[in-house]
């Protein structure tokens, strides 16, 4: 028998951390693929289908197989997150599991919807009536959606635990639907679920600038292009209100995270914005300060008072660096693909066609990275910013990770796996679209792609 | 019946279904593996690929919804099983892994080279995966699972005997299963001579199976006294009846009776899953965590119930037409 620990060592600790950051950080990309590459897909097929544009229909055909990878790729990566919650969170999951797993389990029951009709949809291509395939493949964008919102309301719980009593360590009084429906949920979902969108629309288009910018300027890749771009320049601006309203939302219920978001440690009236800046004994330093700023921006009042991070004990905080830098650089990414959507509206408004500029393509093909940057850094805003709290204000992380030995030795073997993962699913994907298309694809073009 | 003993039965209904419709998919990917070489397996793995393309992603879902049910109603257990069994559970979770990626990757590509790869990944980790759920259902079995947090040995609780046998009746279960299934399948394309290969394969692993629980009832006896006594005792006619549907199994393969074997070997195998949960009523975890010490709060198991009954109303219809689409005789595809 190897002797029992009490508690996990920090380096346990970490690597928990580390490992769940990493598999949550990959899923997260092929999870927004699967909310929002369907709804492409479906589009596209729903066109083919009106107008007999074999392009159209071509395409859908072409992403659909995409989609069934993808897919695969995003079912696995979450399996492996629901044992990480057991493996590394027994002390979380093994308290509060009753109070939010309600949420998981009808995300169980979204997820098998989805895995059900993705496989009719892409297998029964061609035994259906195309009406009915087309209908066939709504349930999985119903369901993709389902299942983010569910699964954000979970997280949404952490930030604002709710619908549950403590009495001497014991949770009693547990209302599961008042721990779902808590008032981060709102804010949250939403956020996200637009993030899903434009991260799958961007990255997407991404691929068709990039053959564009090669010189394939045919109707196929115009098509390819045009319709997820479209889809994800027009949520943009509508991500950042609701970005400004979840913030304004963490700025009255989790004051310390916004306070590490800004960079603000004193507690004071007309707060500076900080552009930039790292931590260095207990103060931000090299920032950029835009006077009255962050007052103005929080409050709309150039002297309204913004809680710094001495409203908690040093134990209490979360790492500044981390989170201030992170959340600025999903502003910056959100405000340049606002801007590269703002281009592509002008140009179309004047002359319906893109910007003539090489460099609209540029950027279009940059915007994939920039959306996946934005979801990664937002990410790394909400969960490091929660820190040191797993869930906000009554757990800490460190009390809820396993004291099981040598759980590092998971990351590393999760590290080695993960890396290959990444190598095969690029090359099955960048294989998939190497596949030739037809200049002008006809109707046997179109029958021989096959989808599953 | 109490509420919990309801989501229980649910639960155990998913770990059903996993068993013999994940499991058979586990065992296609046995059989790949065994297929022999690029030329001399295409028929077996074209087979093998038409037969679980459609619907492993759903059949792998019954896991998922096993997880999410436990932790949400008995979250003790949960967090005592995954933090104790880390070890073969993160080993499960790469087979996972493997196994899902490398499937859709092996059927997007055509290069035989790669394809080769991903092939061996998939077919590697159908072995590797069942046979650690197998060391984790034994761990559980033979009460190596204290309560709380990682309190169970990190390497002992499930590399144990009765751990050992039950990866080895996992493996052999899921192996015995597809052969089953795909013995049918071959028949029904009109692949006569696939359809024999499987039938001696089915005919094979059954009574290895069937020597390999013989064996076990001595390594229970030993191992796990406690067990061995509810699965003499109270479950004894489910363990009975699975030996008499493990039986008829062989006698229908014997003669040909391709779509009759699939009912009474699925029956053999929900018997034993059903013997095993019977046996160790009302324990969860062994020796003393009860069904009603585990469970989760009446407000909790409640709105779970709600949400499984309007799940079922959807999931059923649409796991059916799912099933009955791709099991009726195919047309002739265009691609």
């Amino acid at each position: 028998m190897l002797p029992l620990l009490a508690a996990a060592t920090p380096t346990d600790l970490y690597a928990a951390r580390t490992q769940m950051a990493l598999s949550l950080g990959w899923h997260i990309v092929v999870a927004c693929l699967g909310v929002g590459f369907p709804a492409l897909v479906l589009l596209a097929e729903w066109r083919g289908l009106r107008s007999g544009d074999p392009a159209w229909r071509l395409l859908a055909r072409r992403w659909a197989r995409a989609l069934g990878v993808l897919f695969a790729v995003g079912a696995v990566s979450g399996t492996i997150l629901s044992f990480e919650m057991g493996i590394l969170w027994p002390g979380l999951m093994g308290t509060y599991g009753e109070v939010i797993g309600l949420p998981f389990a009808i995300e169980g029951i979204a997820f098998f919807i989805e895995a059900i009709f993705l496989g009719i949809y892409l297998y029964a291509w061609d035994r259906l009536p195309p009406r009915t395939h087309l209908l066939a493949g709504l349930p999985i964008l119903v369901a993709g959606v389902a299942s983010a919102f569910f699964v954000v309301t979970a997280n949404a719980w952490m930030n604002q635990p709710r619908g549950f009593d403590l009495v001497n360590g014991k949770v009693t009084e547990v209302d599961p639907w008042a721990a779902m429906f808590n008032p981060a949920t709102p804010p949250q979902t939403v956020h996200m679920l637009l993030a899903a969108f434009i991260v799958a629309g961007f990255l997407v288009a991404s691929v068709y600038a990039v053959a564009m910018l090669r010189g394939r300027r045919d109707r196929y890749h115009r098509l390819g292009f045009l319709l997820p771009f479209t889809l994800a320049a027009a949520l943009v601006p509508v991500q950042i209100g609701v970005g400004d309203w979840a913030a304004h939302f963490v700025a009255t219920n989790q004051p310390v995270k916004l306070a590490a978001m800004e960079g603000v440690f004193q507690t004071a009236r007309g707060v500076p914005l900080h552009l930039g800046g790292i931590e260095r004994d207990g103060e931000l330093r090299y920032a950029v300060e835009i006077p009255f700023g962050l007052s103005l921006l929080a409050h709309w009042d150039p002297q309204a008072e913004i809680k710094g991070l001495d409203q908690v004990p040093p134990a209490d905080r979360p790492p500044v660096t981390v989170v201030h830098l992170a959340f600025q650089l999903m502003v910056l990414c959100g405000l340049a693909l606002l801007g590269l959507g703002a281009w592509f509206a002008l140009a179309w408004w004047r002359r319906r066609d893109l910007p003539r500029s090489r460099w609209f393509l540029r950027g279009a093909a940059a915007a994939g990275v920039l959306a996946t940057l934005a979801l990664e850094a937002g990410w790394v805003t909400t969960e490091v910013g929660r820190q040191p709290w797993i869930v906000y204000g009554i757990l800490r992380t460190a009390d809820a990770v396993s004291p099981a030995p040598g759980l590092r030795f998971g990351l590393y073997a999760l590290v080695v796996v993960y890396t290959l993962l990444t190598v095969a699913t690029v090359y099955v994907l960048r294989r998939l679209a190497r596949v030739p298309v037809p200049v002008a694809p006809q109707e046997r073009d179109v029958r021989e792609v096959p989808v599953a | 019946m109490t509420l919990a003993e309801w989501v229980l039965v649910l639960t155990w209904i998913g770990v059903t279904a996993y068993a013999l419709l994940g499991g058979a998919d586990f065992g296609a990917g046995v059989w790949d593996l065994v297929a022999g070489g690029e030329r001399r397996g295409r028929a077996e793995r074209a087979l093998i690929e038409h037969a679980i393309g459609p619907v492993w992603e759903a059949n792998h879902v019954w896991l998922i919804f096993v997880l999410v049910i436990l932790w949400t109603a008995f979250p003790p257990v949960f967090a005592a099983v995954a933090s104790t069994l880390y070890v073969p559970l993160t080993l499960v979770a790469f087979g996972v892994i493997a196994r899902g990626a490398a499937f859709a990757f092996r059927k997007a590509i055509p290069e035989v080279g790669p394809k080769r790869l991903f092939g061996a990944a998939f077919a590697g980790s159908s072995l590797v995966t069942p046979f650690f759920l197998g060391t984790v259902a034994g761990a559980v079995a033979s009460g190596r699972v204290p309560p709380g947090s990682a309190r169970g040995d990190p390497l002992t609780s499930w590399w144990n005997p009765t751990s050992a046998l039950g990866g080895a009746m996992a493996v052999g279960v899921c192996a015995y299963l597809a052969a089953v299934y795909l013995t049918a399948d071959a028949d029904r394309a009109g692949q006569a001579g696939l359809a024999e290969r499987f039938r001696r394969r089915a005919l094979g692993t059954g009574v290895a199976v069937g020597a390999l629980a013989l064996g076990g009832i001595g390594v229970l006896a030993a191992d796990a006294p406690r067990l061995y006594q509810g699965l003499t005792g109270r479950a004894l006619p489910l363990i009975a009846a699975s030996a008499a549907f493990g039986l008829a199994s062989l006698a229908l393969l014997w003669r040909r009776r391709f779509l009759a074997v699939r009912v009474t070997a699925a029956c053999a195998v929900v018997a034993v899953v059903w013997g095993w949960a019977v046996g160790q009523y009302p324990y969860m975890l062994e020796p003393d965590l009860t069904i009603a010490a585990a469970a989760a709060g009446r407000a909790t198991l409640q709105a779970m119930l709600a949400a499984l009954g309007v799940g079922a109303v959807l999931l059923v219809p649409a796991l059916a037409w799912l099933f009955v689409l791709f099991q009726r005789t195919d047309p002739p595809r265009s691609a």
